[in-house]
């Protein structure tokens, strides 16, 4: 049986109280989405030069971001779970730095 | 509950019955878990300890697309353009919106709306079951053309591309043979991920039919939330993928004026 001994108070910590996200949020949420999808094709038939796949990765993300905070409900989870997600993103960034810079510094057909 | 109070009050007969009743009004509490709120958070951070490894997973795969674009630019800009936008457009908008039902399905569990959150399941599998339809279209498109990877592999569009009949020049860059060879790399790591994308749909439309079976029993609203929106926090996350494939495989090598 559970006995509530937590004198360091480190079972909810933040007095985090559910949340619970109203639809009219979620409609909110599903139009921006929908209109970053018509942005972003339609950036596709402008040209840009090099600025054609910054623009489209950028509009990716944010809309990534959108998904996490509000679909995910991460915006309003505790610190433990922001950090976590926070963390795996950041790690995968770090691989994939990691990776291209040996990729693009090594001297490709000379040896 | 606020445990700052729970906590400086010395343990008592009341503090156990307490926690007792919890039980009783929550049968889905676990014991090993102190408070509900305890329970919900570990459930959600293994979720996304879960998900940071498909991150990683996927990760592979983008970056192994970030590598050959840089190695075969040519040869991934004229594959590229053989994708069909409106049908990937359709597709994003088709995927947004099983997303947002999903949504609203952890919203209707939430406030135990049993009848709402059967409805916005079915919603989210009809709108995933479209979804893999119209890829099940380009897929069949590729096999038609010959531009599935392997011994069939046929490289002649991209050698001699068809002449547009207005301007009288060829539609694309014509490539030399060797460059248009690696146009299969191109179409290898196109089906590789959106292959295993679409994988993870179905593994994902599956679970759908056992939570609405569930849902439908009345299990997910009497309080107990967890596997609905642990579910939600993996279709979002598949949703997420699609994101970043749509404008990486069929957006951003296009070029006005071909």
């Amino acid at each position: 049986m559970s006995e509530f001994h937590d004198p360091s108070n480190v079972l909810n910590p933040e007095h985090a109280d559910h949340q619970i996200i109203t639809p009219a949020t979620y409609g909110m949420v599903f139009a921006t989405l929908l209109i970053f999808t018509g942005v972003t094709v339609g950036a596709a038939y402008i040209d840009l030069g090099i600025f054609n796949p910054v623009v489209a990765l950028a509009i990716a993300c944010f809309k990534a971001v959108v998904v996490i905070l509000f679909f995910m409900h991460v915006k309003y989870q505790s610190n433990l779970i922001k950090l976590t997600v926070a963390a795996g993103f950041f790690t995968f960034i770090v691989l994939i730095t990691m990776t291209m810079s040996d990729y693009i510094s090594r001297a490709w057909g000379l040896w | 509950m606020d445990n700052a109070i729970v906590a400086t009050r010395p343990h008592s007969h009341e503090t156990a019955v307490a926690a007792e009743h919890e039980h009783v009004v929550l049968p889905q509490h676990r014991h090993h878990f102190e408070t509900k709120e305890q329970q919900r958070e570990a459930a959600t951070f293994g979720m996304w300890l879960f998900l940071l490894t498909e991150i990683m997973f996927f990760g592979g795969l983008f970056f192994a697309y970030l590598l050959y674009r840089n190695w075969y630019h040519d040869a991934f800009v004229v594959s590229s353009n053989q994708l069909s936008i409106p049908l990937g457009a359709a597709n994003t908008a088709i995927l947004i919106s099983s997303g947002f039902f999903m949504a609203l399905g952890v919203w209707a569990a939430e406030v135990q709306k049993k009848s709402l959150l059967v409805l916005f399941l079915v919603l989210t599998t009809v709108f995933g079951v479209a979804f893999l339809g119209i890829k099940g279209v380009e897929y069949h498109e590729k096999w038609e053309k010959h531009h599935i990877p392997g011994s069939h592999f046929d490289v002649s569009e991209f050698i001699n591309p068809p002449i547009n009949p207005k301007t009288g020049k060829p539609t694309e860059t014509p490539l030399a043979p060797d460059m248009a060879q690696k146009t299969q790399v191109f179409f290898f790591l196109y089906f590789a991920m959106t292959g295993m994308h679409a994988f993870h749909m179905i593994l994902g439309i599956g679970l759908l039919f056992w939570l609405t079976w569930r849902a439908n029993r009345g299990e997910f609203s009497a309080g107990y939330v967890a596997p609905i929106e642990n579910f939600g926090l993996y279709w979002h996350f598949v949703d997420i993928v699609w994101l970043f494939l749509f404008p990486l495989l069929y957006l951003i090598n296009r070029h006005p004026g071909y």
